[in-house]
């Protein structure tokens, strides 16, 4: 048998070839786990788990010999995002302050996906607790895009969730789990060539997802095409009673009716979103996307969405708030990092001032703020406000539309260290993913092209609710049109 | 407000104002947002679920059970039940609030205004309004005796579902205060929403105390925190209203604070001030959702309340003929009012009334034993008032009888037969013990019918003697007459 490369196979193809027994599980994660070592260079992973994967690959194995009913992702090596905890393995958020910690606990999105027979190959690199957009706020250090540019500079993965972007794009994950609050699946996902989707709110459980901002966290997969987004996210998803803000709805087969095509579908451009100084090359891929969609059927439709225009604004006063008091628990005083002081007072500032990095303290001292006696009502109350109107303009869309189509960010990868001294800068790159997050809907990043750089580019499919399905859909057509084949080259294993 | 209430300060009178934020916790098996249990005493940090310590990434879920107790509380306080409320979160730091917040209402309360009628010792009633009544989780507890160089800290109690049920100022004296503090206890203990065990904690008052020239404007106020007995309520109302007295009549001016009442030395010492309070930073809850009720689901629950003290009092004034008093101090636990309509029924309810409240609960009290431990039970006690009441004892050997009941366990009507007690009624009997009375006091007869009407009863006092207290004492007065007036 040839040597396996995971690079050059999908969640589906490797799916067949395990059923058709070109390979066992054990084999794919071996090859997976040579990848996965020989990509340190990239700095993806906080924690590999190799004996784990091994063992879980094995009893795939044994499953699947016997014959009997195997799961949907039945011996698929995955990696994780160190969002995520997981039994027995340390779970950092990326953050100092969760220096050791072992969860006694598996999160249900995880747990889910173990049921279906997966394979954990490892934690992935992240911006600390999931604040960031380029990877760069992680106490672990920078995840690299395995994209370099034509100089050989290095380049961010996107963030948060850019470890998980990396390992799929480096071809050494088949799969990754991400999570998004602003934009940490999509953005990344088109800033390393790759599929992600972020579910709407309350899809998939938050249940033992370390929490950053509660009323946007969401968890989806980040593949390679769109077929493994759907294979993924239907293991995922789900009904949790231990989550009071998941939904009790049935989760459909997303693969079924994924090749059903966008004849008669209606495609909302929304007019907002073409802003001033924007990238001539992400506007014409903007262009690009929408003549794909018509040719394949699709009807474009001009459309407004008024209060995009605050949509940033608003996030960084909601999501910082609720951050300072998510991370108000980390204190030193059960698990994680403790630096002693004096008094109670000053092992608190000893032990936040050394455990959170400069991104994370930043937005716990805005969150503060907002929700501070005398200012909470000019921020926090009129951020809740201003989130209804946004969430109201795509409920007025949707009316006319099925799904809407807006570049996924503004610009493509950009140099390691490049945006670090300016916050603002660095929260732009989520301006188009944002007002999706805020509105609780879905969202999906598919590659469509590369810029002149040669870097990939992504375009943003949102949806309505729970139209999951719709909305692969959509991004399956999209897929198809751009056929977006480019690969980084392996730089990193030299 | 009666002079009486006002204190008497160097510079003339001073009202003093109160309102109390009591935390009741609520009677579930497990905790508010988590399955944990809270069983009281277990060993320190047993009963915690992953949940109560905050771990990273555990959720909330909110126990039904706890709601529902909540608007029972308020259904029970005649009170307006939101039907949609809201948690928030209390933003502050403490090693024993593992969250860094704790879920609670702000707000947007399960319960809004409702009442509670206080039953004065005169017979009269006074209304305290209440404000408010909202869920919240209860923190841990911080260990500071156990090692001298470190806290421990213990968090069985925390997230245990607590009702915070808040007053308006409207009471005007410490015995108010105890008297609000005691008829919400009888209100949650009917109700069965709280134990109302207060040396266990299950029952926590905030007191708000603040004092004002008569009829003046309200003065500055500070809250003595944690109070968990009727009697530190009082103690640290009195010394607070003449604490803040002092300072004002010394020319000076109170500062708004949190205190704390030294039990050991009954007195406040400040906790904290205005300047240090914190700011609690409260947002809605995102990992909850809204509670949302349906009429009718309130409606079902006001359909199983049980009568409660202020109905059951009102019943025994207009049906039995209690007096308000003797019917406040029955109803004041359920326990109480139900032995006591079980001695009542088919009898006559003033005199059931008197024989609980007097005998009953005098022996009770001093043998110190619960009502289920006592030897006397409600049928004994009933079966002594028939006895009473068919004239075959007196009330007076009726005590007696009482306190033979209690000694040997034997019921009423064995002791008086045993001991030939039963009464004499027969006029014969009767005659033959006033004629040897007569003939022994010649005397005194003289005298009496000399006019000395006043000793008559010399003479009934010696012919219940000479009967050995059996003698009827309606006969004996009857035929005394008769036989005395010769």
């Amino acid at each position: 048998m040839a040597a396996i490369d995971p690079g050059s196979l999908t969640i589906a193809s490797a799916l067949e070839g395990l059923a058709k027994k070109d390979f066992t599980s054990v084999e794919l994660t071996q090859a997976c786990i040579a990848s996965m070592e020989a990509a340190r260079p990239l700095n993806a992973m906080i924690t590999e788990t190799p004996e784990k994967a091994l063992e879980m690959a094995k009893a795939a194995d044994e499953r699947r010999s016997k014959g009997g009913e195997v799961g949907l992702l039945d011996g698929v090596p995955l990696a994780i995002k160190d969002l995520f905890a997981t039994q027995g393995v340390l779970t950092t958020a990326a953050s100092h302050i969760l220096d050791g910690f072992k969860p006694e606990y598996e999160s249900t999105a995880t747990a889910n996906l173990w049921k279906q027979g997966a394979v954990m190959l490892g934690k992935l690199n992240l911006d600390e607790f999931a604040m960031g957009s380029s990877n760069e706020t992680s106490y672990y250090g920078p995840v690299v895009n395995p994209w370099r540019a034509k100089d050989g500079t290095k380049l961010v993965p996107g963030g948060s969730s850019g470890g998980s972007a990396a390992a799929v794009a480096a071809g050494f994950a088949l799969g990754a789990t991400g999570t998004d609050t602003g934009g940490s699946i999509r953005q990344p996902a088109s800033l390393c060539g790759i599929t992600g989707i972020k579910p709407t709110y309350g899809r998939v459980s938050r249940w033992g997802i370390v929490a950053f901002a509660s009323s946007l966290d969401q968890a989806g997969p980040m593949t390679r095409t769109v077929r493994d987004s759907a294979l993924m996210l239907r293991a995922m998803a789900g009904f949790d009673p231990k989550d009071s803000t998941s939904v009790d709805r049935p989760v459909p087969d997303y693969v079924a009716n994924l090749d059903g095509g966008v004849k008669g579908m209606r495609i909302g451009i929304p007019r907002e979103y073409r802003m001033d100084g924007m990238d001539a090359e992400i506007v014409a891929l903007w262009e690009q996307g929408k003549q794909w969609l018509r040719d394949a059927g699709a009807e474009i439709v001009d459309i407004s969405l008024p209060h995009t225009h605050y949509a940033l604004a608003t996030y960084y006063i909601v999501a910082p708030a609720e951050a300072s008091s998510n991370l108000a628990r980390y204190d030193g005083v059960r698990y994680g990092l403790r630096v002693p002081g004096k008094d109670l007072n000053e092992m608190y500032e000893n032990t936040r001032g050394a455990g959170f990095g400069r991104e994370v303290q930043r937005r716990i001292m805005i969150g503060t703020y907002v929700l501070s006696a005398g200012y909470y009502d000019a921020y926090y109350t009129k951020a809740q406000k201003v989130r209804t109107l946004i969430k109201k303009d795509f409920e007025q869309a949707f009316q006319r539309v099925d799904a809407i189509l807006t570049p996924t960010a503004p610009n493509a990868a950009f140099p390691i260290g490049m945006k670090n001294d300016d916050p603002v800068m660095m929260y732009l790159n989520d301006v188009f993913t944002v007002p999706t997050s805020l509105a609780g809907l879905p969202g999906m990043s598919v590659p469509a092209g590369l810029n002149s750089a040669g870097l990939p580019l992504g375009l943003q499919l949102i949806g309505k609710p729970f139209e999951e399905a719709q909305l692969l859909r959509v991004g399956q057509t999209l897929e198809k049109a751009a056929n977006f084949t480019a690969k980084p080259t392996a730089w990193w294993r030299s | 407000m009666a002079e009486k209430d006002y204190i008497q300060g160097a510079t003339g009178a001073w009202e003093i104002v109160i309102g109390m934020e009591v935390h009741a916790q609520v009677a579930s098996k497990s905790k508010l947002f988590s399955g944990a249990d809270t069983t009281f005493g277990a060993e320190p940090n047993h009963q915690v679920s992953l949940v109560d310590a905050a771990m990273p990434g555990m959720l909330p879920v909110i126990n039904g059970f706890c709601v529902e107790q909540a608007v029972r509380t308020g259904l029970g306080l005649k009170a307006q039940i939101n039907l949609h409320s809201v948690f928030d979160r209390k933003n502050y730091f403490y090693a024993d609030l593992p969250q860094g917040y704790q879920i609670s209402q702000y707000l947007q309360p399960v319960v809004g205004k409702g009442e509670l009628l206080l039953d004065m010792p005169d017979g009269s009633i006074r209304t305290i309004g209440i404000t408010r009544l909202h869920l919240e989780q209860d923190a841990g507890k911080s260990l500071h005796d156990q090692s001298p160089r470190e806290s421990f800290i213990d968090l069985n109690r925390s997230g245990v579902a607590l009702m915070e049920i808040v007053s308006e100022p409207d009471m005007r004296n410490s015995e108010e205060a105890g008297l609000y503090l005691k008829k919400l206890r009888t209100i949650v203990r009917y109700l069965g929403t709280c134990d109302g065990n207060m040396d266990e904690g299950s029952m926590r008052a905030d007191v708000n105390v603040s004092v004002r020239k008569p009829g003046g404007p309200l003065g500055t106020r500070c809250e003595i925190k944690n109070v968990n007995s009727v009697r530190f309520v009082q103690q640290a109302i009195e010394y607070e209203a003449r604490r803040q007295i002092e300072i004002l009549e010394d020319g000076g001016k109170i500062d708004q604070e949190t205190r704390l009442f030294d039990t050991g030395k009954g007195v406040t010492r400040s906790m904290r001030s205005k300047e240090e309070a914190h700011d609690y930073r409260y947002f809605p809850d995102p990992d909850l959702l809204p509670l949302e009720f349906e009429q009718g689901w309130v409606d079902q629950i006001k359909a199983t309340l049980p009568e409660l003290p202020d109905e059951k009092k009102a019943r025994f004034i207009e049906k039995l003929g209690l007096s308000p008093y003797d019917a406040s101090v029955l109803v004041a636990e359920k326990e109480s009012a139900d032995f006591y309509e079980k001695v009542a029924r088919g009898r006559d309810g003033k005199l059931a009334a008197n024989w609980v409240i007097t005998e009953y609960f005098g022996v009770l009290n001093k043998s110190g034993q619960s009502m289920e431990e006592f030897t006397i039970t409600a049928e004994k006690l009933g079966g002594l008032i028939d006895l009473i009441a068919d004239n075959t004892i007196s009330n007076r050997l009726a005590k007696d009888v009482f306190a033979l009941m209690v000694e040997t366990g034997k019921d009423a009507a064995t002791i008086v037969e045993e001991k030939g007690m039963k009464q004499v009624t027969d006029t014969g009997a009767i005659e033959k013990v006033i004629d040897e009375v007569m003939a022994a006091n010649q005397d005194k007869v003289a005298e009496y019918r000399s006019g000395k009407d006043k000793l008559f009863g010399f003479f009934v006092g010696q012919t219940m003697k000479a009967s050995g207290g059996k003698a009827n004492p309606a006969a004996v007065n009857e035929l005394l007459k008769k036989k005395l007036a010769g």
